[in-house]
């Protein structure tokens, strides 16, 4: 089959690699109808996530056919059209039974190195570095799904692939985003970073019952859909944001702050030129954390800092005194994708949130290089990139399932 | 609160001997080369030399070797696994089920009567060790603890508690244990960068007991697809994969 491979930093190919086979009883074998490119998995090509091997096969955004299920398969049958959330839940566990799935005890079998990392070990993650489990990704004709009974989820009929692909990762992720911000009803809610996830966010505080949602890019295309899913904009590279957003909020500052952009911000001034060269050395400092450290600073007394922006290891200059002695409240973590599916897919049916509204790109697999590199450099006004991995005719013939 | 005694010192005498007379011949090598390479060797030799002298070496250091006055290793390793207290006690109880997750284990035998057992493990190198032991101490649902008996190879002695954890997680079960190494806290050292050796299997294989209990197997990605061909690729992700993946 064909597959999105990791071969370095800034390479990303498409490659034939050995259809996926059944290794555990638990697994199902999905044929990959669409897949997408993650604001994080930019962080793969980047090389500022440890532990990526040459050859690994990425994407953990992807959705399709059941055609092959293990032994132990209960409730999901071959032919099942599915979502595959990117967190690998194992359904047993404490933390997955409280309905903290990208926190489970068990799915990761690196555990011990993620240990070494961070402490303790979160969820395994599809096609995102030996961390997170080691994986092969989604972006693929086909994938093997980890203890499918617990994780892939059944989309009802009348969704098309579009409607329902973000079900895997950036809807929940901004969902959560909004939930970690504690909406109390009017608040004000400040959204750093319009990409996916920020949009997403948008959407949701606005849903969740935020009185106004204050949303910071640079980008034109970007903000004018942030302005599209209901928020008001700043441009930072126009305005002063902490300036702008106390003079918007009669000078309190908002009540929360989203940090939707992660390890990869891009600072102005000196200070962010000196993260950026630390970065590259990927020793000195592996976080360029400027929309962190913006949120802590932006964030009124006793509000909360909602963070869904991906980090790694460790930043620095990260504005503690304020954080401290403004009594803030922060909320993070991978998305626990799981127990926010069924609301979601809700407010898709009622048409409460339109996902395809993001989606700016729909490419085969094979351009999945040139999709990176827009998506990266923002060119061609990238969002989103859908890719279908069976666009090339000469792929349908004849359908193989795989492992078999 | 740790369960055993330790040590102020992490070296073996054994080990602080050979430290100090490497140390003390690069000393002597030092004075023989001159500039920068002089400096370095004699450097290294004085470090070797303090460690020994102060038993504390600088490799068991790196590892993390816990040492006992007399001159045992120390593990402590705990897990929280979301079984019932009786249910973790029953299946530790019978100790064949041990290897089942103690990889390293290849076979335990109980004796006839009940509290002797002879206990066969893999040693580094594709060698085996073997030993009897004797319970000591059996609080059910509570305590289990055993001893070596006399003329083992590995002399060694431990108790595995378990507790109801709270807010419904199941069993907290911890393993603390002493052994004499051979080769002492150099060859413990040694196995432990191997990753052969007590402290680093026991914590890996609470873990595995817990996904056994709790699943029934092991995640893995052995056998799964990739786009290396290459030896040094493969390796790599072997190396991070604990040698499970391909």
């Amino acid at each position: 089959m064909k597959a999105v491979v990791w071969q370095g930093i800034n390479r990303m190919s498409v490659e034939q690699v050995p259809d996926p086979e059944l290794l555990l009883p638990t697994d199902a074998i999905v044929r990959v109808t669409a897949t997408a490119i993650c604001g994080s998995d930019l962080h793969l090509m980047d090389g500022y996530v440890p532990s990526m091997v040459h050859g690994d096969i990425v994407g953990h955004e992807f959705m399709g056919e059941v055609v092959d299920v293990g032994t132990e398969v209960r409730n999901i049958k071959v032919g099942d059209r599915v979502v595959v959330p990117f967190p690998i839940s194992c359904g047993k566990c404490w933390y997955c039974q409280k309905g903290l799935t990208s926190l489970c005890d068990n799915s990761n079998p690196n555990a011990k190195l993620a240990e070494t990392m961070w402490g303790h070990a979160p969820a395994g993650i599809y096609g995102y570095s030996h961390l997170t489990g080691g994986y092969a990704g989604g972006q693929a004709q086909f994938a093997r799904t980890i203890f499918a009974d617990a994780n892939l989820y059944k989309v009802p009929e009348g969704l098309s692939d579009e409607q329902v692909l973000f079900l895997t990762d950036v809807l929940p992720t901004g969902y959560m985003a909004a939930v970690n911000c504690n909406i109390e009803g009017g608040d004000v809610v400040a959204v750093f970073g319009c990409g996916p996830v920020g949009l997403f966010t948008i959407k949701s505080a606005l849903l969740l019952g935020a009185g106004r949602v204050i949303a910071i890019d640079r980008f034109p295309e970007r903000l004018a859909l942030a302005r599209k899913m209901g928020a008001e904009t700043i441009n930072y590279e126009e305005e002063e944001v902490f300036e702008r957003l106390k003079e918007l909020t009669g000078n309190n500052g908002p009540d929360s702050v989203v940090d939707a952009v992660g390890l990869e911000a891009h600072g102005t001034g000196v200070g962010g030129f000196a993260d950026a060269v630390k970065q590259t050395t990927r020793v000195l400092e592996t976080e360029r954390p400027h929309a962190f450290r913006a949120a802590i600073m932006a964030c009124r007394k006793g509000g909360t800092v909602s963070v869904p922006g991906v980090y790694g290891g460790l930043g620095d200059k990260i504005p503690l005194g304020a954080f401290m002695n403004k009594g803030l409240t922060m909320k993070t973590g991978q998305t626990h994708v799981h127990r926010y599916l069924d609301i979601l897919t809700d407010h898709i049916v009622r048409g409460d949130i339109d996902p395809t509204m993001i989606i700016t790109h729909r490419l085969g697999l094979d351009d999945a290089p040139h999709a990176y590199d827009i998506f990266k450099h923002k060119h061609e006004g990238c969002i989103k990139c859908v890719l279908d991995p069976w666009a090339d005719p000469k792929d349908h013939a004849p359908v193989k399932a795989a492992g078999k | 609160m740790p369960d055993q005694t330790l040590s102020p010192q992490n070296s073996s005498p054994v080990e602080r001997l050979l430290m100090g007379g490497v140390g003390l011949g690069l000393i002597f090598l030092s004075v023989r080369q001159s500039g920068k390479t002089g400096i370095a060797t004699g450097t290294g030799g004085a470090l070797l030399l303090a460690g020994a002298a102060m038993g504390r070496g600088v490799g068991d250091a790196i590892v993390g070797i816990r040492r006992t006055p007399d001159d045992t290793i120390a593990v402590q390793k705990a897990m929280t696994i979301g079984v019932p207290v009786t249910d973790l006690y029953t299946f530790w109880r019978d100790f064949t089920n041990l290897p089942r997750f103690m990889t390293h284990l290849e076979s335990v035998r109980v004796e006839a009567n009940g509290t002797h057992s002879h206990w066969v493990a893999k040693a580094p190198m594709g060698t085996q060790v073997a030993w009897d032991a004797e319970i000591t101490d059996d609080v059910r649902d509570q305590r289990i603890a055993w001893r070596s008996l006399e003329g083992s190879q590995i002399p060694n002695e431990g108790h595995v508690e378990f507790r109801e954890a709270p807010q419904g997680r199941g069993t907290e079960v911890r393993v603390s244990l002493t052994y004499r190494p051979p080769g002492g806290t150099l060859g413990a050292a040694v196995a432990r960068m191997l990753g052969e050796e007590p402290a680093v299997q026991i914590g890996e294989d609470l873990r595995r007991l817990k996904r056994l209990l709790e699943l029934g197997h092991e995640p893995t990605t052995e056998g799964q697809s990739s786009a290396r061909k290459h030896a040094l690729t493969k390796a790599e992700a072997k190396m991070y994969d604990n040698r499970r993946t391909s």
